[in-house]
């Protein structure tokens, strides 16, 4: 760092511009790749003789305060929180906590909403515009604090329901337990 | 008031001669049989059976339990004819039938429904049923995805299924199906999908729409003309149902038909309450939002309207007016009345004359701040104006909350005490309404609702009301709310279970707790006694908790989201330390 930063104060700025400039970004279309979702979900860590290599997608938008909050509005608009309520679940399940059925990564919560889910989850598919649904998948991994605390919410303007997407403790999903090595 | 000669028991037997073979006519007469959840049509959930009673109820035992394999709430009654029980699961809705004949009541035949799994999310307060009816060597009961069946009652087949409901518009079926005069009525359930009511009538035979009557629109399709004399001047006029809501809003507007049907056969008239409208936000749908959150009077034969009174003219809270309307003979001022008693989400107790819908009296049954008084001479409650909800504020305290003074948990009534047994709740609200938005099968509400417990801090309550005098006689405080139906017996005897899972038999006339037992999970179904094949009462209750009330643990909810369940979060956040989840039918009797 040092030698390739003669003043430590500029590349401090530097970072921090970048990283702020993602932060607030507000991007109008969304990059060819993160267009569509990744044909490359899987839903079972049981897989015959080993995990297969598997390219796992980034949220386009984990970075991204501005998308994380339009997620936020998106949520309530399309009647998410109707069925989730703010994150604690009513007619479907709680979205905060560590528990998932179909898988916390970004990838699985966007088939989540596009394709639907059997026991209730409705497809949303060619309802809801892929970036809008991209921000979706920011708001929700922001309920369980999977997104820097920079990037998520900050107290609602309305009836106290819980403490903010900001203050809320990080619920990482339960881990699978890795597989015993050797034999 | 009379011991309900013609109004409860009298009716009973008709409804008796009417569901049973002849042969089975005897021992219906004194309800040894249920053949629906209400046992009766004048919905009393009466039994007149005496060999379990106050002096030996101490001693009652578990005679035997069976699993429904089922994790979410068991809102329904078993019902019971000459040998068989039969009970239909929440969600996937499989209809069991138990051989009473045989020690331990094996599986007769099992009927597995097998509706859309989609359903689910259409289910606003959990994926429950209410219940079966028998009728003529039938069994009929509904599904979570809209459908309407008749099976076998002695081989399990089906005879018929018809499709009702629409997923995609936000309907699904939950309620119990009455039969009358060889026609099915099944109504549909969704007032929190922006779904428009009505309430069908189907060939028993054939399962062929006979009638349909909506609960909002023209009158042609609310089925309203020439024979509709509503009682009050504000429900005169035409077509009510569109002009009591902005443009179009009445095709979005609510009024589901979810809750009980009671049925007079001297009248032929049918009883039952119109659901919520919707959006619950009411600054979205000025108007008296007709024909929603009353009762109809109705001839099963046609559909076609006698009366309607509103108990809620733009409903402000979601009270649903779905709750059971038990018909009774009630001596006012002198005179013989035939009437209804309604327990209403508004939080008061409604005493309507079921020939003509003149509201005789009404009074809260619970701390209410939301009505001042229901005014008897134009029948309109005043509303409290500075508990109206507004968009963007927060209004405190709101008593009784969304779920109502008592919710579609049936009451009981005991023509010997004259009392009715109510279990209900002690529930309010914080609440600020939010704009609602109408995206078809997703829901349509537009409030933002947190709950706490009423007055004294117990949530639900257990009472015994005097519907002569109009007041309450004795109440039992409960931690929770009574979520579970009643049952009212000639041995003197009340029953109704905890949401903790404890299943009480108490004195009917002071309220003293004589017999309790602590089941598997918390109790929501609806209790029923009868009498068995070898001649001994039993009562019978299904255990395992969940519906709107019990989501949290049904649900799985995280409750730090106060919002959880639609408020729910905040008001049962505690529930899980006390029971959790799983269905289990118990059938008790003295040893
Ligand atoms: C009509 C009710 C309903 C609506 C509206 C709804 N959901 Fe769901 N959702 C469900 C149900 C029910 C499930 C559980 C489905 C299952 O178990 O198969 C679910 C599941 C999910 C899951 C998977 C959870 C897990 O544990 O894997 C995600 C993520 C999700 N919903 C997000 C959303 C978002 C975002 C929206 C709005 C665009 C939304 N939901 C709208 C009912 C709904």
């Amino acid at each position: 760092m040092s030698s390739r930063c003669p003043e430590i104060g500029i590349c401090l700025l530097i970072a921090l511009s970048l990283t702020a400039c993602e932060r607030e970004d507000r991007r109008f279309s969304e990059a060819a790749a993160a267009a569509k979702a990744p044909d490359t979900i899987t839903q079972s860590d049981l897989q015959p003789g080993g995990p297969t290599p598997r390219a796992t997608l980034a949220s386009p938008y984990d970075d991204n305060a501005y998308a994380v909050s339009q997620g936020k509005q998106l949520f309530e608009w399309f009647n998410c929180s109707g069925c989730h309520a703010q994150g604690g679940g009513a007619i479907g399940p709680a979205l905060m906590d560590e528990k998932w059925i179909y898988g916390a990564a970004p990838e699985n919560i966007f088939a989540s909403i596009v394709e639907g889910r059997p026991n209730g989850m409705p497809s949303f598919r060619g309802r809801i515009p892929t970036q809008q649904v991209w921000q979706l998948v920011g708001y929700v991994r922001s309920l369980s604090g999977q997104v820097r605390k920079d990037v998520a919410s900050s107290r609602s303007d309305h009836l106290f329901m819980k403490k903010s997407e900001q203050s809320l403790p990080q619920a990482p999903p339960a881990p699978s337990s890795p597989p015993p090595q050797g034999q | 008031m009379r011991a309900c000669g013609a109004g409860s028991l009298g009716i009973a037997a008709s409804a008796a001669a009417t569901l049973l073979a002849v042969s089975s006519l005897a021992l219906a007469q004194e309800h040894a049989q249920w053949p629906a959840p209400a046992g009766d049509f004048a919905n009393t959930r009466f039994s007149a059976l005496t060999d379990i009673n106050a002096t030996n109820v101490a001693s009652l035992k578990l005679n035997f339990a069976f699993s429904t394999g089922m994790l979410r709430g068991h809102e329904a009654a078993p019902i019971v004819t000459t040998d068989t029980m039969y009970i239909v699961t929440p969600y996937p809705n499989v209809l069991l039938a138990l051989a009473l004949d045989a020690p331990g009541a094996p599986l007769r035949w099992k009927y597995e429904s097998l509706p859309n799994a989609s359903s689910q999310g259409v289910a606003c307060c959990d994926t429950v049923n209410r219940g079966a009816a028998y009728a003529d060597g039938r069994v009929f009961f509904n599904t979570l995805d809209g459908q309407s069946i008749a099976v076998d009652a002695r081989s399990g087949k089906e005879i018929w299924r018809t499709h009702l409901a629409d997923i995609n518009h936000g309907e699904s079926i939950t309620m119990a199906p009455l039969v009358v005069n060889g026609k099915v009525l099944v109504g549909n359930s969704g007032g929190e999908f922006g779904v428009r009511g009505w309430l069908t009538a189907l060939d028993a035979a054939t399962g062929k729409l006979i009638w349909r009557a909506y609960s909002t629109g023209p009158d042609s399709e609310v089925l309203i003309g020439p024979d509709f004399k509503p009682f009050y001047a504000q429900d005169r006029g035409q077509d009510l149902g569109v002009h009591s809501w902005p443009p179009d809003a009445w095709q979005r507007g609510g009024g589901t038909v979810w809750g009980w049907i009671s049925y007079d056969p001297e009248l032929n008239l049918i009883f039952y309450g119109t659901a919520n409208p919707g959006p619950w936000n009411p600054d979205q749908r000025p108007g008296d939002n007709k024909w929603t959150a009353g009762i109809f009077a109705r001839n099963p034969d046609t559909g076609a309207a006698k009366w309607f009174y509103q108990m809620s003219p733009h409903d402000l809270y979601d009270y649903d007016g779905v709750n059971e309307n038990v018909l009774l003979d009630l001596d006012v001022g002198g005179r013989q009345r035939k009437v209804l008693a309604h327990a209403d989400r508004n939080g008061y107790l409604y005493v309507i004359d079921r020939a003509t819908g003149e509201v005789i009296s009404a009074n809260a049954f619970v701390h209410v701040n939301t009505i001042d008084k229901v005014d008897l001479a134009t029948g309109r409650p005043h509303y409290v104006a500075e508990k109206k909800p507004v968009v963007g504020q927060v209004v405190r305290d709101i008593c009784p909350h969304a779920g109502g003074g008592k919710d579609w948990q049936p009451s009981a009534y005991s023509p010997i005490t004259r009392y009715l047994y109510i279990p209900h709740q002690n529930l309010c609200q914080d609440e600020e309404a939010v704009p609602a938005n109408y995206i078809a099968g997703t829901p349509y509400v537009g409030a933002n609702i947190k709950m706490h417990a009423g007055p004294g801090g117990n949530r639900g309550v257990f009472s015994a009301w005097d519907v002569a005098v109009g007041r309450s006689v004795w109440e039992i405080k409960e931690n929770f709310p009574v979520w579970s139906g009643a049952l009212a017996t000639a041995g003197g005897l009340a029953f109704y279970g905890t949401m903790e899972g404890w299943f009480k038999a108490v004195d009917a006339r002071t309220g003293r707790l004589l017999w309790q037992f602590k089941a598997g999970s918390g109790i929501i179904g609806q209790p029923i006694a009868y009498r068995g094949p070898d001649g001994k009462e039993y009562v019978a209750v299904l255990a395992g908790v969940g519906g709107w009330a019990g989501g949290v643990v049904s649900g799985d909810f995280d409750t730090r989201d106060a919002s959880a369940g639609n408020g729910w979060g905040n008001a049962m956040a505690d529930l899980p330390k006390f029971t959790q989840k799983g269905g289990t039918l118990y059938v008790f009797s003295l040893p």
